[in-house]
């Protein structure tokens, strides 16, 4: 994987795929389309059931019908759920209307993705398929995707191993590696879709060549505006957005903030190159200082 | 309009949900899961890079005493990072997997081979300084250890700065600078307070200057952050700031003034700057907690990046 080239020159293809040459597959990735999604939650089981991901806990939040709450190690789809007095179609007048939005979120898989740059030890990696994977058996728990993602997506499991427990003689039961949506690899590997896609019964969560989706997305999306539905637009679509666009990308009908989604996402490693100047910089200023410093004192 | 009735009495989630520009006020990028050894890592880290010039430099200045102890203090402080840092893995077994690959993408990557070298370096120059033998193989260490010794004091500002938090992002330009002067006065101050005053004037002056550098440093890091910058000044991060300042400038004062006389003074005044740069390092570390835990500080910086230069993360309808 030529990585540097890669950070120094940003491609529109995902970092690193090209390193597959001719085992190479077509990218894929999911169209959420929040305009048809009724919250029925059946990504966050299929999800959880095909992944065995281990139950964490259940808290009641009060926040509508969400009781998962957020993306995180133990939970890779998360439907939200947002209620405004607004129409769904209309300007309205402000005194009728009540709309309930709901969204499937998942990693979006990025073009240009924080948490593959800065893995140290190269347990996430990309896939043949574009996909941005953890591999269990290489990630050490640094931690150090978790505050790089700019989705906070990923996150460390604190609750006991199910698989591949921590050696005893550390003392600890704690899981301690990060996990995240695997978009899952096992399950394209065999020629299957992923199980959130498969399970949705409206076509919310679609599956398949990024390409087509972007163009299916289009459609949907001329087609509501056709229609006058307020606030729609896709986000993530575009491969010159700060992540290089997602291979997940959504159709909101609001603001991305008001899904917990950030508004303009940028890769951190994009100001990465002007860093390691930087601290250059700062680094041959130290040496020099402390040197002359030294020096001059000692002659006196 | 009626509201929702709820029992009570507050405003129902849907009367709330029309106004919020966020999530339930939930956060939008991740809390870091690092722990106590982080922040102090950063300060061992800090002090072995800069001890290991400060050596050097007192043994081209003839100084032996000051290149000797300096030498030690940055061999101990290389020790103990490492120690920390396997520490706060999720999985400390598996620590030597940051040498699996060499990646400048990432800063903890690069730093883990820095800390590599530099510990390997200093802590070989420090033995064979303990044993007094191979001297040539000694001297060699010590140029290793001096040359990895700044990369390793700065690059935990790119550390930080390489992340989504936007705190730590933002102060990007000005973060590795004051790692660097907060490691150059904590390296002096060590200093001071293990050599004799009469040998300890060049590690009193460093002291004083890296707590100058740094005050000045993170005035113009504010400067630059504006409000994102605030949390600097609350909660936890701000206690710490406060900590930071009253502690590395009574300690530099009290270098300054009675250091070269008095002994005693030296240690405390060392003793009070090496605490206020640990401060100093925690206060960035919970300034970048804070940072994640409230959306506006991304959703504001965002949304003014926006208004200034538009978008493409969101594809609207042509109209």
């Amino acid at each position: 994987m030529n990585l540097l080239q890669d950070l120094l020159e940003p491609q529109a293809d995902p970092d690193g795929w090209e390193a597959y040459g001719d085992e190479q597959k077509e990218r894929v990735g999911f169209f959420t389309d929040t305009s048809v999604c009724i919250g029925c939650k059946a990504c966050e089981v299929a999800c959880k059931e095909w992944n065995v991901i281990p139950e964490d806990g259940r808290i009641w939040t009060g926040e509508s019908y969400d009781h998962t709450s957020q993306l995180d190690a133990n939970t890779w789809r998360h439907v939200a759920f947002v209620e405004q007095r607004k129409p769904l179609v209309g300007d309205g007048d402000g005194s009728t209307g009540l709309r309930w939005l709901m969204e499937s979120d998942v990693c979006k898989h990025c073009t240009h993705a924080a948490c593959l740059d800065v893995c140290p030890t190269g347990s996430l990696f990309r896939t043949e398929f574009g996909t941005v994977v953890v591999q269990q058996d290489i990630c050490n728990g640094c931690g150090y995707c978790v505050p790089a993602c700019p989705f906070g997506v990923l996150d460390k499991r604190h609750i006991e191993a199910t698989t591949d427990p921590p050696p005893a003689f550390l003392g600890r039961k704690e899981d301690g590696r990060v996990w995240k949506c695997t978009l899952c690899y096992d399950r394209l590997k065999g020629g299957h879709e992923p199980a959130c896609a498969k399970a949705c019964p409206t076509k919310s969560i679609q599956f398949g060549p990024l390409e087509e989706l972007r163009e299916r997305a289009d459609a949907r999306l001329a087609k509501l505006e056709g229609e006058g539905w307020n606030g729609a637009q896709l986000y993530g679509r575009d491969p010159e957005d700060g992540v290089g666009g997602f291979g997940a990308f959504f159709l909101l009908l609001d603001d991305p903030e008001v899904y917990g989604l950030p508004p303009d996402p940028v890769v951190t490693t994009r100001d990465l190159p002007e860093m390691w100047t930087n601290m250059l910089a700062a680094a041959g200023a130290l040496l020099a200082g402390v040197t002359v410093l030294t020096l001059l004192g000692s002659r006196k | 309009m009626t509201e929702p009735f709820r029992l009570d009495g507050k405003p129902s989630i849907t009367a709330v949900g029309s106004e919020m520009r966020s999530y339930y006020g939930r956060p939008i990028v991740k809390e870091p899961v690092w722990t106590w050894e982080i922040p102090t890592y950063f300060f061992t880290g800090g002090l072995a890079g800069a001890s290991a010039v400060l050596s050097s430099a007192a043994r081209l200045a003839g100084n032996r005493k000051l290149a000797r102890r300096a030498l030690y203090i940055g061999a101990v402080a290389d020790l103990v990072s490492p120690m920390l840092l396997v520490s706060d893995l999720g999985r400390p077994e598996r620590f030597h997997h940051m040498f699996r690959v060499v990646k400048v993408t990432s800063p903890m990557n690069l730093g883990s081979w820095v800390l590599l070298v530099s510990g390997g370096a200093s802590t070989t120059a420090a033995l064979l300084q303990l044993l007094d033998r191979w001297k040539p193989i000694r001297i060699a260490a010590s140029i290793v250890s001096t040359l990895a010794g700044p990369p390793l004091a700065t690059y935990t500002g790119v550390l930080v700065a390489d992340t989504a938090i936007p705190v730590w992002h933002e102060g990007r330009h000005e973060l590795p600078w004051i790692f660097g002067a907060s490691a150059a006065a904590s390296a002096g101050a060590a200093a001071s307070m293990f050599v004799p005053p009469r040998e300890a004037g060049p590690a009193r002056r460093l002291a004083v200057a890296g707590v100058l550098a740094e005050g000045a440093l993170v005035q113009a890091m504010e400067l630059r952050l504006g409000k994102i910058g605030e949390v600097y000044h609350q909660g936890e991060a701000g206690k710490l700031s406060w900590a930071a300042k009253g502690l590395s400038v009574a300690g530099a004062a009290l270098l300054a003034r009675r250091g070269h006389k008095s002994r005693a003074a030296a240690v405390v005044g060392g003793a009070l700057v090496c605490a206020g740069e640990l401060s100093l390092r925690w206060a960035v570390f919970k300034a970048g907690f804070q940072s994640a835990r409230d959306p506006k500080y991304v959703v504001e910086s965002q949304r003014r990046r926006i208004e200034q230069d538009g978008t493409k993360a969101t594809t609207r309808p042509a109209s």
